[in-house]
């Protein structure tokens, strides 16, 4: 909403030096966003007066014509300026600004040498005020002026005037005019206030001045015509409104046009024009028949939806109605008769017709807020009083208005209610005084009995009139005090998980990254997954930002695998990221859910079912991983990250859930995107939870990464929950280490050897440590050695050497009777 | 070599004497002073105090005085057998001193030198920035609740009073899937309205989350975003109680100077509504306002919705972006940098933001 300070001052007492500051803090506290107040005599400075041209003296040799002139500027001697333009003459007024002033754009203006002369200062044209887009020549003020050259040219082109943007909330329509701001302005600062709709308006006459009915009183529930004949169709609009709406960012087209529009900035009340000669017999109010067809004045052939309302003649749609008007009745150059409508018209329908039709015209924005339906027949007659004024003509005495307005419900509102909910004492005279102040007419004691004004259907609960009340009564006079306390349980067990694991793999070296969880249908195949791969099954938005990444994530690694190539492209070499993030998998069987009230809670039966068809959307956690996980630096080499710390990640984030590593488990495993001989499934209590490993070179190359990048990727919410765990008892007696070196099919997992020399050595071993794995020949191909560091410990005496000896050849005993391993050197 | 029943020698006898005894203790204390290490030390010791040295000898002598003269010879020499040995532990202790010293200095090294063999890592500060903020929450007695990012349309608008014909329910600000009835939240209230579900009051939680509209990202926007927001429902909740939380949550995340100012605004969800801005007197431009979130009472249409009787009970609902509080508390410039997942972005805040 753009407006003027002057046309606001016309309706409300501002305090004469209020600043532009003053004004900001009163609109915002009032709930209006300021988008800008700009003052213009500001924008332009230095001096801008009033010229009178002496002489001009056509210079040639150029390549456009160019002007050497003389202007009497009030001072001793005349100006000499270089001017480019020619719509002037010789004893005209014009504007000129005098060195040392500058123009909107930061120009400044100096003394300078210009076509072989002199140019102390410029003749200004209206654009280079920054007053309109208009280059076509210079300002020529009317000769009839009566400031004198040397005069401040400022009030004389209107640049004087101070702009004021708002934003409007989408509950007060009533703020979207000159009017509504007035009053508001006029409540903050207790200032006088005149209701530009006071106008004594006549109602409806027996006789309509044109046939209409209207078909859906619920779509249009007030409509109100007059007409006037025979207007001169030349007559421009006065320059005072077409300056205030340009102020209000809207184009001036003729003088009917203008008026409507000037009266729907002033009062709120959008109008229609029609030119009563081009209209076909009387006019229906109706709904659109689904299919039906109007070219809007925009230009564009619009299909009508049956909910859509239109204004018809017998020729059909002639209006898109509270949106648009149509190109055959409009106003148009030459129209001597106008009809002039001003209907009420149901919000809700202009706001679904306005998405429809994607025409957020200011009408629409305006009747989808909401519009004072008792304006019609002030806007009317105001618009008449205008348009003869101007224009001439004759206003047909008679006055259309169909009237099916319901009166604005009165609200109960109980007098200790605004206290209660806002933490302030409000008396009911205090009340009383604020709500009456925004035209609420209030009756009775407790409850107060509130009538809302007409121009505010936002009023219909107790609670809408508390925020008026906490509004006007200044938010910022709300005392602090804090709540009584909550009874907090702590993160949740899975918060805690998720923390420790991001804080684990952190300070594991890698780096946390949040990726958007939109993905291409590509990405399935360059993943490498199988035709009947769950993960292919995923939820599509219907309006992606790109419609080449239409699909939510079913695993974090695509997205995750596109930021480790952005950081490659952009010359890192080592990058290890992490990301813990949901991912969303439909259920194959969904359907849409219940319809859920919200006039009470929905039954646990209802929310059930409607949660069935909610996608799940578990928590999962990825790494991926290339170049050297540790560096080569003074120290020595680098290592270069692979399978093995992609396991090992695994095996830190579970730790970091507070999950004993005696609990997890890895075994080999194929699955997609994994290399299948470098992939590991990774186990909690014997549960698969995810897998890790090195990725299968096809989607390496299909990722367009280096070799041997690794990943691994859990389901979170698959984690047990912590346990409480139970403390060890520790023995002080001395330790026995003992390293058995096992021969071996190199096939045999090394984490199933651990374990069966785990299981065979029973209560005395203490730990079991791989210190070494080696091949050779005399092992024999297919063969490796796997050496272990065993300690035993007893936790009440210290162990002699049989008993050591005894443990190792059962821990040995097992490993050769499930694997055929052969103690080394034995 | 001289015994027990060795006549008495009067030749011998001479190394008793006071002069002698004394005359062998100021050797060794001289020698024992010029020795450069413990190894030269070492060295001087059987001549000073070993079986041939001249206290030793002394004390040899001893059995051939007269049984009158052998107590007071007997003192003379321990005396000075004491003082040689004592002049040697001296010594030995003031070398063995030095040469640890001179250990320490040779052991010297470069502390200056890297030792990033594993190179920390970082998190990102989005996700400790929301920690952060919901760890306050806790400290007041809150629970941090979580729900789908792809949730019912009903939780995500409709109960919290976005009407069907609301145009934020259009697809040019929400994101729709191809299931009916589904979006992608557009902010993380539906976490509260399942909380009210869940719930009976008195309840204090904050939900910290991701979020989706359609923006395009440029340096302000991000179609997926987090929001912090709060809900209290319980007896007798003011907008009073309302303020003190923002301003008290404003202390804890900027220092003691924070408050926060409101502007009155319309939200469908909270009756009355208010955008705020907290007074942020760290800003690398100098202390200012700045603009922080929404908030307001808890509307009582949304209660109802949510089973919660709004005769008895009131609440207050607050929320700010943390894309936006990262921005000007921490200086990020562009959205962009929070979203590409650039590591030299997030390393530079490390565990914390």
């Amino acid at each position: 909403m753009k407006t003027s300070l002057s046309w606001l001052r016309e309706y409300v007492e501002l305090p004469a030096g209020i600043t532009a500051s003053e004004l900001d803090t009163a609109l915002t506290n009032l709930g209006m966003e300021v988008e800008g107040i700009v003052d213009q005599a500001a924008t332009v400075t230095g001096d801008l007066v009033v010229g009178r041209v002496l002489t001009i003296e056509e210079l040639t040799g150029f390549k456009k014509p160019i002007r050497f002139t003389t202007v009497d500027v009030g001072r001793d001697a005349p100006q000499e300026i270089v001017c480019g333009a020619r719509n002037f003459a010789e004893g005209d007024l014009v504007v000129v600004i005098l060195p040392g002033g500058e123009l909107p754009g930061g120009f400044k203006i100096g003394a300078r040498k210009t076509y072989g002369r002199n140019s102390n200062g410029m003749i200004c044209s209206s654009a280079e005020l920054g007053l309109s887009g208009d280059h076509s020549g210079i300002i020529v003020l009317p000769a009839s002026l009566a400031e004198k050259p040397g005069a401040d040219a400022r009030p004389v082109v209107g640049l004087d005037e101070v702009l004021i943007e708002v934003e409007i909330t989408p509950d007060r329509g009533y703020e979207m005019s000159v009017r509504g701001i007035a009053r508001e302005l006029a409540t903050h600062f207790g200032v006088a206030f005149t209701d530009p709709a006071a106008v004594s308006a006549s109602g409806a006459s027996s006789e309509a001045p044109h046939p209409v009915a209207i078909d859906d009183t619920v779509g249009c529930d007030r409509f109100a015509a007059r007409v006037v004949r025979g207007i001169d169709p030349d007559a421009p609009s006065p320059e005072w409104m077409q300056r205030r709406l340009v102020a209000a960012g809207i184009r001036t087209i003729s003088l009917p046009v203008d008026i409507t529009n000037y009266l729907m900035i002033e009062l709120g009340q959008p109008m229609h024009v029609f030119d009563l000669n081009r209209l076909k017999g009387g006019l229906v109010v109706r709904r659109a028949h689904p299919g039906e067809k109007l070219t809007t004045l925009d230009g564009v052939a619009r299909v009508l939806d049956a909910e859509d309302m239109v204004i018809c003649d017998e020729t059909g749609p002639i209006s898109l109605a509270a949106v648009m008007g149509g190109e055959t009745s409009e106003w148009q150059q030459g129209t001597v008769d106008v009809l002039l409508e001003a209907a009420h018209w149901d919000p809700i329908m202009v706001g679904r017709t306005a998405r429809r039709h994607k025409l957020f015209s200011e009408a629409a924005k305006r009747w989808e807020r909401g519009v004072d339906p008792q304006l019609p027949l002030v806007a009317l007659q105001r618009a008449v009083e205008i348009l003869t004024e101007h224009a001439g003509g004759t206003v047909d005495e008679r006055i259309l208005d169909i009237d099916h307005v319901v009166p604005p419900a009165p609200v109960p509102l109980p007098v200790g209610l605004p206290s209660q909910i806002v933490g302030l004492d409000f008396s009911a005279a205090k009340i009383t005084d604020l709500l009456t102040r925004v035209g609420c007419a209030v009756s009775g004691t407790d409850p107060l009995h509130v009538v809302p004004p007409t121009w505010r259907p936002d009023l219909l609960a107790p609670i809408d009139l508390v925020e008026e009340v906490a509004r006007l009564g200044g938010y910022n006079d709300i005392p602090s005090v804090l709540p009584p306390a909550g009874s907090s349980n702590g993160l949740t067990p899975a918060q805690r998980q998720r923390r420790s694991i991001g804080r684990a793999l952190a300070e594991n070296g890698y780096v946390e990254v949040l990726s958007y969880p939109f993905v291409a249908p590509s990405t399935a195949d360059a993943l490498g997954l199988a035709v009947d791969d769950p993960r292919r099954s995923a939820v599509r938005l219907t309006n992606p930002l790109s419609e080449e990444e239409p699909l939510l994530r079913t695993s974090l690694l695509a997205p995750l695998l596109g930021i480790l190539k952005r950081n490659l492209g952009r010359g890192r070499r080592d990058v290890a990221l992490f990301e813990t993030g949901t991912v969303f998998l439909p259920h194959l069987a969904a359907s849409a859910p219940p319809a859920l009230g919200v006039d009470r809670r929905p039954t646990a039966e209802e929310w059930a079912a409607a949660n069935t068809i909610v996608p799940a959307q578990p928590w999962h956690l990825a790494v991926v991983l290339t170049g050297d996980l540790d560096p080569a630096g003074w120290w020595g080499e680098g290592r270069a990250a692979g399978w093995a710390d992609a396991i090992e990640a695994a095996r830190v984030a579970v730790a970091a859930a507070g999950l004993l590593a005696s609990r997890i488990s890895v075994r080999a495993a194929e699955q997609a995107p994994w290399h299948p001989g470098r992939c590991a499934a990774i186990l909690v209590d014997g549960i698969v939870i995810g897998y890790a490993g090195e990725l299968h070179p096809s989607v390496v190359a299909a990722f367009e990464l280096p070799k041997r990048t690794s990943a691994a990727e859990i389901n979170l919410d698959a984690l047990p929950a912590a346990p409480v765990i139970d403390a060890p008892r520790i023995s002080t007696f001395p330790a026995a280490l003992i390293d058995v070196a096992l021969v071996l099919d190199r096939a045999v997992p090394a984490g199933d050897v651990r374990s069966a020399l785990a299981e065979g050595a029973g209560e005395l071993l203490e730990s079991v440590a791989l210190f070494d794995v080696y091949e050779s020949e005399q092992l024999g191909s297919g063969k490796r050695s796997l050496a272990y560091k065993l300690t035993f410990r007893a936790p009440d005496r210290t162990l002699t050497s049989e008993e050591t000896i005894a443990a190792r050849d059962a821990a040995v005993a097992v490993t050769a009777s499930r694997f055929g391993a052969v103690l080394r050197g034995a | 070599m001289s015994y027990r029943n060795d006549p008495y020698d009067p030749k011998q006898a001479v190394l008793l004497s006071p002069e002698s005894l004394e005359g062998a203790v100021v050797d060794a204390e001289k020698a024992f002073a010029s020795a450069a290490d413990l190894d030269a030390l070492g060295a001087l010791k059987p001549a000073h105090l070993g079986d041939r040295s001249p206290v030793s000898l002394a004390r040899r002598e001893i059995g051939s005085l007269p049984p009158a003269a052998k107590s007071d010879a007997g003192k003379r020499v321990n005396v000075a057998r004491q003082a040689v040995q004592a002049a040697f532990d001296a010594r030995a202790a003031e070398l063995e001193a030095d040469q640890a010293a001179r250990v320490l200095v040779e052991e010297r090294v470069d502390v200056t030198l890297p030792w990033t063999r594993r190179p920390r890592g970082a998190r990102h500060p989005l996700t400790t920035l929301m920690e952060h903020m919901g760890d306050v929450f806790i400290g007041m007695g809150y629970d941090i609740v979580d729900g789908p990012q792809l949730e019912l349309e009903w939780a995500n608008f409709d109960a919290l009073n976005i009407g069907p014909d609301n145009p934020v329910r259009g697809s040019a600000d929400t994101f729709f899937v191809d299931l009916p009835g589904l979006v992608m939240r557009t902010h993380t209230s539906p976490g509260q309205v399942r909380t009210m579900l869940d719930r009976q009051p008195p309840i204090y939680v904050v939900s910290p989350g991701r979020a989706y509209r359609t923006d395009e990202l440029d340096a302000t926007h991000s179609p997926v975003f987090h929001q912090i927001e709060g809900l209290v429902i319980d007896e007798g909740i003011t907008m009073a109680h309302l303020r003190g939380t923002l301003d008290h949550f404003a202390k804890a995340m900027f220092g003691p100077d924070a408050k926060t100012r409101w502007r009155p605004h319309y939200f469908p969800f909270t009756e009355p509504s208010a955008e705020f801005d907290v007074w942020f007197a760290q800003h690398r431009d100098g202390p200012r306002w700045v603009e922080w979130g929404g908030c307001g009472m808890v509307n009582p249409r949304v209660l109802t919705a949510c089973g919660i009787d709004p005769a008895r009970y009131s609440g207050f609902a607050f929320g700010m972006g943390v894309e936006r509080t990262l921005m000007f508390r921490n200086g990020v410039s562009d959205m962009r940098d929070m979203v590409e997942g650039d590591v030299r972005f997030t390393t530079n805040f490390g565990m914390e933001s």
